[in-house]
């Protein structure tokens, strides 16, 4: 990937400098719905509701935020986030190494078979089995808990696919020469070739998480007990049940203890989350 | 398996092994690493499927009551004018979403495809809101089109304009979530484009530079038909994500006013998980799924196309 930016270096200069005004322009634009936010959660609902533009003036305070450490189902919704999207990031990565192993390097009847049937999952979409899967959950009593919040977004195919490229994309000779030293099968996929797939492990494990965070739909209709309420579920949960004007300062501070921390951590690891979600797509 | 063999004799070692030798043969044994993903895949993803196929043919209910009656969801569904709407916002809101998600995002890719510090930040900026939840997102933008001191109406107010009420607005409603979806959604096409003009050979630049070509010319000649098969890829990638727009309209107007913004996934979440009228929303998610295979089996195609350039 040698870099070749500056495919523009024909005219620096006025045309340039338009270009980027522009773009920053826009990038203030993209930002404002955030910082519209954090200015209304610092601001108390009374002075709110005589007028939204006193945000551009003091007093601010941190009320809201006080509300929530005091009496908030926030914290709860929080742990059970990273409960749900840890289980499942390490229940995909997981399940996929083996099966990846498994496709890529060894032989079994109906290998090939198997696994263009398990390619044919990536079309499936979550509507066209929501509903079956809901009512399996109920017989199964899976609802309302950690493991019915995982156990869906285990069986999407997407880790299995990347994860057997991945295997597939190691050279033989490295097993060959294992197994000259007398490792057995599951020691070289475990000592050996594992450690290799860091890379496609971390862009998996950062998007299973990233999608297990934000995910909406199925948290929704299964952990429809407040307890079990991910936070992409409570914060929903708090548009409904709040009249907007009546609580918008505290709402809004709802709204950024929940994305304030995501962006931090999208700051630290923007390339790792750009490369996954990218990478996932195509 | 007898190539891989023919491999192991190739190395010319005597001492291997049987029972690691026996790691190229064809053994059920094999089966055990896949067997665990593969039970969650059949139970989870397969059955569900295919019992939907059969559900969709009953009139079922949450109680468990079922009764065959063929096709009769479908041809119910080609009657109610709530699900035609629905269809019809779909596609209103693909339209709405696509194009724009497309075109921005290359153009911010043109002008952020440099190494430059402030490139970088506004990179980041521009992919920022991609890893927000639609719960986030959806409370953000409610308080932007809030009719009463909502952000935009601040905005109308201090130029001496009546505030709208976007939302409620039959006509306004689906454009503003179409809105809030392209402020979320930009970033990935954005990040797909600026990785497609990262592969354009270095030396059709040079070519051109010798040619004296000028900024627009190099653009309309190199680049853009350099990376055409990453717009096509965009095109479809977009068409299945907003296909299944649901979160939006769900949290900010529950898809009115007067039906106006109810797109498919949401009649099908209605019917299905507040009517309960199982048999028939799982037949609109047979119809659903219908469209998006399509668009599934065109991405595969065109992925594929990937090995002959």
């Amino acid at each position: 990937m040698s870099a070749q930016f500056a495919s523009g270096t024909v005219g620096r200069g006025f045309g340039d400098r338009l270009i980027l005004g522009a773009t920053i322009a826009l990038a203030i634009v993209m930002i404002m719905p955030m910082l519209w936010a954090v200015g209304l959660s610092l601001k108390t609902n009374q002075a709110l509701l005589i007028d939204t533009n006193s945000v551009l003036r003091a007093p601010w305070t941190l009320t809201n935020y006080y509300d929530i450490l005091i009496g908030s189902g926030v914290f709860r919704w929080l742990l059970n986030s990273i409960i749900v999207s840890f289980g499942m990031s390490l229940g995909v990565l997981v399940l996929a190494s083996l099966a990846g192993y498994g496709f890529a390097r060894l032989d079994f009847p109906g290998r090939n078979v198997i696994f263009v049937l398990v390619l044919f999952g990536l079309a499936i979409p979550e509507q066209a089995v929501i509903l079956v899967r809901h009512q399996l959950f109920s017989d199964l009593d899976l609802h309302n808990t950690y493991a019915g919040l995982m156990l869906p977004g285990m069986s999407a195919p997407f880790g299995v696919f990347l994860m057997t490229q991945y295997f597939k994309a190691i050279p033989t000779e490295i097993d060959e020469a294992a197994m000259l030293d007398n490792a057995s099968r599951f020691k070289i996929f475990w000592r050996v070739l594992l450690p290799m797939t860091l890379p496609a492990q971390a862009t998996l494990g950062i998007f299973t998480f990233l999608h297990a965070w934000n995910d909406y739909w199925w948290p929704m209709v299964s952990g429809t007990n407040p307890q079990m309420y991910t936070l992409t579920v409570g914060i929903a949960s708090t548009q409904q049940n709040f009249a907007e004007s009546a609580g918008l300062g505290y709402l809004m501070a709802q709204a950024v203890f929940a994305f304030v921390p995501v962006l931090i951590v999208y700051m630290f690891f923007q390339k790792y989350i750009v490369r996954a979600v990218s990478g996932a797509a195509t | 398996m007898s190539a891989a063999a023919g491999q192991l004799s190739d190395l010319g070692q005597a001492r291997v092994q049987p029972a690691c030798a026996g790691a190229h043969q064809s053994r059920w044994s094999h089966l055990l690493y896949v067997a665990p993903y593969l039970f969650l895949y059949v139970t989870l993803l397969v059955y569900p499927l295919f019992a939907g196929f059969w559900l969709s043919l009953h009139k079922a209910d949450l109680f468990g009551g079922r009764r065959f009656v063929g096709l009769e969801n479908f041809s119910r569904l080609l009657q109610d004018q709530v699900f035609l709407g629905a269809v019809g916002n779909t596609f209103y809101f693909i339209l709405l979403t696509v194009p724009a998600l497309a075109i921005i995002g290359l153009g911010l890719a043109l002008a952020l495809n440099r190494q430059t510090r402030t490139a970088a930040i506004l990179r980041g900026v521009f992919f920022s809101s991609s890893v927000l939840s639609v719960t986030i997102v959806t409370l953000l933008w409610k308080v932007v089109f809030a009719p009463e001191g909502g952000f935009l109406a601040n905005v109308l107010e201090a130029f001496g304009r009546q505030p709208v009420a976007f939302l409620n607005d039959a006509d306004l409603a689906l454009p503003a979530i179409a809105i809030t979806t392209i402020w979320w959604c930009i970033g990935l096409p954005m990040m797909l484009f600026l990785a497609a003009l990262q592969q354009v050979p270095r030396e059709l630049y040079e070519a051109a530079a010798l040619d004296n070509a000028g900024r627009w010319k190099t653009l309309w000649s190199v680049t853009l038909p350099s990376i055409r098969r990453t717009f096509a890829l965009v095109l479809i990638i977009e068409v299945v994500l907003q296909f299944q727009l649901f979160g939006q309209a769900y949290l900010m107007t529950q898809g009115g006013p007067n039906n106006a913004s109810r797109p498919m996934v949401l009649f099908l979440f209605e019917v299905g998980f507040t009517r309960w009228d199982v048999g028939y929303a799982v037949a609109a998610g047979q119809i659903l799924f219908a469209f998006i295979a399509m668009a599934a089996f065109a991405q595969y195609l065109i992925a594929r196309r990937k090995e002959a350039f």
